[in-house]
């Protein structure tokens, strides 16, 4: 299990989620979710496939508009936002996708200077040189700087769309299925890789993910989820240590693939 | 306080309903694109890229069909004429033609196919593995950068591509006339031109103008619109297509019903 994290601090909420509900037509995908993250602290949300996860992260974002229930990040409701206070917002909340969604026009080095040339159009471009080297060395693919997404692998893909989220010093981090498709070293690596930016960058994050390892080397706290609602709350030995017949058939599941 | 179970029932059918929906989503998405490209700031550098893209990549294909289409049409156009002994009409016939409908809709339709389907299938494939979603969480604005930026370059470079194809259909039509009736280019030239008008030349960029939008605003709605899945790529691609195609003909037959009320 992750070792207890001394930088969270408990008195601080950067993300609240009271009574979340959203439904595509006759499916209700949320049904009444409610969630902290607490600074510096990385939340993990696991279920299976289909309940909503990446629906949730996506309200998170604004990307999606809920149908009921408030969502504050960093102190403001994202719903009620104006156009300029939702971007100036979204600076502060990086969003790494499922696939890495890497613009696939563009080189590596162009896809990680965009964000920065788009928001801080003032910033040089020797300077916006050094903080894609920066990224990519905190990710660890340098080498990769003048490369297609084409030509990268998932797991560098997703490294790449992990760095290019980090480019803006997000204070939050929403991670989409960060190990989903990849072997288990690249997912050791990624894993690594998470905590390392929860250290290193001072970020606090969502982990979204149906991988128990993922869950149990980065998770500081666990959220299950199943049908629209979260089902059990805490740190890793104390959801899976209930007789639970939801949460075993979860754990089977897992280990049985 | 659970949204209610009960499904929808829909308003007249279900077909008719998605038609309705369909058509105020494209309206909305049209206003969108005004009130969008009307605010600042602009995006200079993307657009020029995309009338590179649009215009600049169109050439090859249009100096081609626009030289072809003006031979052929005078070939053919001869024998009817020489009936009346009347081939030295050529030259103006072969003008009237091309400057009021044939480079317009040659113009039209292979950009609608060329240059739709690419806009279509390249913003369906954007959205479909997230890189719009993308643009949207890093606070870039999607719909300014991608939409605006090729609806203004569509509607911008059909009209000059349609000049284009115009002369090069005249030179088409030229070579012809030169090799069988030994006519010299001034000569061409003079009698190409007396019977057309500002009118002519006018609704004719007016129409292209019309055309270009209608192909950038349709294949990037689908596109931008495009439902989850690799299929769905393919399908905006041949969508806006035949959609961008069925339009232009539509509006060809409304515009010149217009012009020649005026005439
Ligand atoms: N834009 C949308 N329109 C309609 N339905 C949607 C949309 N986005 C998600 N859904 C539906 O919401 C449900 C949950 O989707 P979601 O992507 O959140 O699942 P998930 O938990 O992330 O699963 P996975 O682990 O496979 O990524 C699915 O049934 C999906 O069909
Ligand atoms: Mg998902």
């Amino acid at each position: 299990m992750k070792p207890f994290t001394p930088e969270i601090d408990f008195d601080n909420t950067v993300i609240s989620i009271r009574g979340l509900y959203k439904s595509f037509g006759s499916n209700h995908v949320l049904r009444g979710v409610d969630l902290d993250v607490h600074k510096g602290e990385n939340v993990v949300v696991l279920g299976r496939s289909g309940t909503g996860k990446s629906v949730l992260i996506k309200i998170i974002a604004g990307l999606l508009k809920p149908d009921a229930g408030t969502v504050n990040v960093l102190g403001l409701e994202v719903e009620h936002l104006d156009n300029q206070s939702l971007r100036e917002l979204r600076m502060k909340v990086g969003f790494c996708f499922q696939n890495g969604a890497l613009y696939d026009s563009m080189t590596v080095g162009e896809n990680l200077a965009f964000p920065i040339i788009r928001n801080q159009p003032k910033v040089r471009s020797a300077q916006r040189a050094k903080l894609v080297d920066v990224v990519l060395d905190a990710v660890g693919l340098s080498n990769t700087i003048d490369q297609m997404p084409s030509e990268l692998s998932g797991g560098q893909r997703k490294r790449i769309g992990i760095a290019r989220t980090l480019i803006l010093r997000p204070d939050i981090m929403l991670y989409d299925e960060p190990t989903a498709g990849l072997d288990p070293i690249t997912c050791t690596e990624i894993n690594n890789l998470i905590n390392e930016v929860q250290r290193r960058f001072n970020t606090s994050s969502i982990i979204i993910t149906h991988d128990l390892t993922c869950a149990k080397v980065t998770g500081d706290n666990i959220a299950v989820m199943k049908e629209g609602q979260f089902i059990r709350q805490g740190n890793f030995d104390t959801v899976f240590a209930t007789g639970d017949d939801l949460i075993k058939e979860f754990y089977d599941y897992n280990f049985i693939q | 306080m659970e949204p209610n179970e009960q499904p929808e029932k829909p308003f007249i059918s279900k077909g008719a309903d998605d038609f309705f929906i369909n058509v105020y989503e494209i309206f909305r998405f049209i206003a969108r694109f005004f009130r969008e490209a009307l605010r600042r700031p602009w995006e200079v550098k993307e657009f020029i890229h995309q009338c590179y893209m649009i215009g600049y990549k169109s050439l090859a294909l249009i100096s081609l069909t626009g030289f072809i289409t003006g031979l052929v049409f005078t070939k053919q156009s001869r024998p009817s004429l020489a009936e009346f002994g009347a081939t030295s009409w050529l030259p103006s016939l072969i003008s009237i033609a091309v400057v009021r409908a044939l480079a317009p809709l040659v113009t039209a339709l292979i950009c609608a196919g060329k240059v739709g389907s690419s806009i279509g299938a390249e913003l369906a494939s954007m959205k479909v593995t997230e890189q719009v979603d993308a643009m949207e969480v890093s606070a870039i604005n999607p719909f300014k950068y991608l939409v605006v930026t090729r609806v203004l370059a569509t509607t911008v470079c059909i009209p000059l591509l349609m000049c284009y194809t115009a002369v090069v259909g005249l030179a088409g039509s030229y070579l012809d006339v030169h090799l069988n009736e030994q006519t010299s280019l001034i000569a061409f030239i003079q009698k190409a031109f007396v019977n057309i008008s500002f009118l002519d030349l006018g609704a004719s960029l007016f129409k292209s103008t019309v055309f270009g939008f209608t192909i950038g605003i349709v294949s990037a709605y689908l596109g931008y619109n495009a439902s989850q899945g690799t299929q769905g790529v393919g399908k905006a691609a041949n969508v806006s297509v035949v959609v961008s195609m069925f339009l232009i003909f539509i509006e060809e037959i409304v515009i010149v019903q217009i012009v020649n009320s005026i005439r």
